[in-house]
């Protein structure tokens, strides 16, 4: 039973790690109906950044408690990933914003791919360990074991859920939002700038992006250039099971996907009586996102959208 | 469009960029490639040398690189007279990614290039499917790493290696576990490659032999940062040793998650995570672990300080693990042509057949399959975050009826 248990908790941590990306996936999806592939990568530069941030600092004498340097770092990395999400927003899909909905999917693309290798020019291609910094001393739950660390990741995951929903429920920025993404044309007529909106989406979204890397880097204690590719699928699978476009789906998504991977690559070889093994974990991932579009097209918690385009 | 086929089309799309991702790679190296360029005049002989120089296992391609580099300078500035002529080497690198679709590519890329011999690759699983290719076109081929027994099971004339493989390297680990360490219970972990899987199936077979119980076994990829899940599986079976047959990428993180879960059981593995690399990434929690590596401990090796010195004076960087072995196969490879007269492939190998050589990583002499005789293994631990030797396993007298052991294949 306790191992049970733990595969929950592991399930759970993996889970909050998607969820905090693809808030940022469906954020930007919400708005603009674009899947903003280049996210994946924009996690990945917030813990690279972050990581080479500390390393500078801790190099240069400065003598801070653990927690508080990576709170430095992400005070380096959290607006050098604004800028970069700004700056990709401005670039690769405002110029698209009327083209049809294929190009700037492509240019999504192309995006990542100069993004992973500007970061294999600049950090070169081995990982790089993540500092030992954030607290990770563990905890007895019934038998499994969760350590600080964890615990933070999953509150930190409801925490932004939360902070996410109140901003775009309750204040004049998240009324923008709400009125581009109901009808971009109209919400201009009424005297939103949706540039400005657009723009903001990006920026908010690339700032998560990096404390989602952060904590990814913590989690595993390494980064590399490559990582966006992978966690940024498994995560906009998430953003898709939650129903894109819905905030509280996607971290509901993200939890249900991190659990169901766990305890399938936990139970797999035994149920299969070892015909499949524990490296076929990743398939789950794929034929959740598969049996989901086959079945509930718009998700867990997503609504049924009348056909626009 | 409805919101199911623009997330179709997304996922096409996405794995189409996955494909892209796979191909664009290699355009920096090709630029960077004909690195130890020799001057015009003399007779240049091509080599060719292939490992992963991207991903995240470049930091050893590069090393093996280097290995090549620095053999290739040496005998251009010695002259080398080959025939009565003076010759020079020159390298091209090519970077297989550690993917053996890309390394037949590559494979092709030299034949087409008529290179005299390749120094290559670093991954079995990469070594295993070019070899096909070189021995095709008659090209002789020295693996400085490739350890899977299947590489030199396949009656190709042309591969070499001058590592002892993971028969040997298995079979040491598995009675280290057993006598050493005392091992009652086992769990094994591989990446599903053609080395990680090897190594394990051979370290179970040595390990059961012994009376040590196996009581897991499970699987990640080469690609993995998240283990927590097989290794919670693991932890419910309390065993001593946790056995892992990959690379360090994947043992750094492993071992971290190992400690996360309160799991008290040793790690060990073989030459994929005897590397600096390891202990960066596992932190802390490296300390106490096992790894193995063929051939004698670097200090026993009889030339090493002095290719370390040069090699550091050269690179600026510390040695990974196989840049002695990948030095050594290109001077025995030179010196096969120097005896034969001839860089022709067809020529000078039978006589890299016959190589008997004082290399910086020990003597080399290949038996009638082309594994190198006497391949010793030694078990180092990691202490105070450095690795030391603690056993070595294997003499030249009893390594050869060890090799000719294996009459069941290994599954491919």
């Amino acid at each position: 039973m306790d191992i049970f248990i733990q595969q929950l908790i592991n399930g759970l941590v993996v889970g909050s790690i998607y969820a905090l990306i693809a808030l940022g996936y469906t954020m930007v999806y919400g708005i603009l109906q674009l899947i903003n592939f280049a996210h994946g990568e924009i996690v990945m530069m917030g813990a690279m950044i972050t990581i080479s941030a500390v390393s500078i600092l801790s190099g240069s004498g400065v003598n801070l408690p653990g927690p508080l340097l990576v709170v430095a770092g992400l005070l380096v990395s959290i607006p050098i990933t604004m800028l970069l999400g700004f700056t990709i927003e401005r670039v690769a899909y405002r110029p698209l914003r009327k083209a049809p909905r294929l190009a700037p999917l492509i240019t999504a693309i192309g995006i990542s791919i100069v993004l992973q290798q500007v970061a294999v020019l600049i950090w070169k291609n081995n990982p790089r360990s993540f500092p030992d910094l954030l607290p990770h001393a563990s905890h007895d739950f019934m038998g499994a074991v969760i350590t600080d660390l964890q615990i933070l990741i999953v509150v930190l995951a409801l925490v932004v859920m939360g902070g996410l929903l109140i901003m775009v429920e309750k204040t004049k920025l998240g009324r923008a939002m709400r009125a581009v993404s109901m009808n971009q044309s109209v919400a201009s007529l009424m005297g939103v700038n949706i540039n400005y909106v657009i723009s903001m989406t990006f920026v908010i979204g690339s700032a998560l992006g990096a404390v989602a890397g952060v904590m990814v880097g913590a989690n595993y204690g390494l980064a590399y250039p490559t990582m966006g590719f992978m966690i940024g699928l498994k995560a906009f699978t998430a953003a898709v099971l939650g129903g894109i476009g819905n905030l509280a789906g996607a971290v509901a998504g993200g939890l249900l996907l991190g659990i169901i991977e766990s305890v399938g690559a936990g139970y797999l070889g035994p149920i299969t009586g070892g015909v499949l093994g524990s490296h076929y974990q990743d398939i789950f991932a794929f034929m959740v996102l598969i049996l989901v579009l086959v079945f509930r097209p718009s998700g867990l918690l997503g609504e049924r959208v009348a056909e626009r385009a | 469009m409805t919101l199911a086929r623009y997330s179709l089309i997304a996922t096409a799309v996405l794995a189409l960029a996955a494909c892209g991702k796979q191909e664009e790679a290699p355009a920096p190296d090709a630029a960077g490639a004909p690195a130890a360029a020799a001057p015009a005049g003399d007779e240049v002989i091509k080599i060719g040398h292939a490992a992963p120089l991207t991903g995240n296992i470049a930091h050893l391609g590069k090393d093996n690189e280097n290995g090549v580099r620095l053999a290739i300078e040496e005998l251009n500035a010695e002259g080398v007279e080959i025939g009565g002529k003076k010759v020079k080497f020159e390298m091209i690198s090519e970077d297989d990614q550690a993917d053996p679709k890309t390394a037949t590519t590559v494979a092709q890329r030299f034949v087409d290039a008529k290179v005299a011999g390749v120094i290559g690759h670093l991954n079995s699983g990469t070594t295993i499917p070019a070899s096909k290719l070189y021995s095709d076109a008659g090209i002789p081929q020295i693996s400085p790493s490739a350890t899977n027994p299947q590489y030199t099971l396949q009656g190709f004339k042309t591969a070499y290696r001058v590592i002892a493989n993971d028969v040997a390297q298995g079979g040491a680990l598995g009675e280290f576990a057993a006598t050493n360490l005392k091992a009652k219970k086992v769990a094994i972990i591989d990446d599903r490659t053609a080395y990680g899987q090897g190594l394990a199936d051979e370290f179970e077979k040595a390990a059961k032999a012994k009376g040590v119980e196996v009581v897991g076994r499970e699987f990640t990829t080469n690609q993995a940062t998240d283990f927590m899940a097989i290794l919670t599986t693991i932890k419910g079976k309390k065993p001593d040793v946790i056995f892992y047959g990959g690379m360090d990428a994947q043992a750094g993180p492993l071992t971290q998650q190992l400690k996360k879960l309160g799991i008290a059981a040793k790690v060990m593995g073989g030459d994929g995570f005897q590397t600096g690399e390891y202990i960066k990434l596992a932190g802390d929690n490296a300390e106490g672990q096992f790894a193995s590596q063929p051939g004698m401990p670097k200090d026993k090796m009889p030339g090493f300080a002095d290719f370390d010195k040069k090699y550091k004076a050269k690179f600026n960087t510390d040695i990974q693990i196989y840049a002695p072995f990948t030095y050594d196969a290109t001077r025995l490879m030179v010196e096969a042509m120097k005896r034969a007269g001839s860089a022709d492939p067809a020529k000078y190998l039978p006589e890299l057949a016959k190589t008997d050589y004082q290399g910086v990583t020990g003597p080399i002499k290949f038996d009638e399959k082309g594994d190198i005789v006497g391949g010793q293994v030694t078990v180092y631990q990691v202490k105070a975050g450095k690795w030391e030797a603690v056993a070595t396993v294997g003499s030249p007298a009893a390594a050869p009826a060890a090799a000719a052991a294996p009459a069941e294949q290994p599954k491919q």
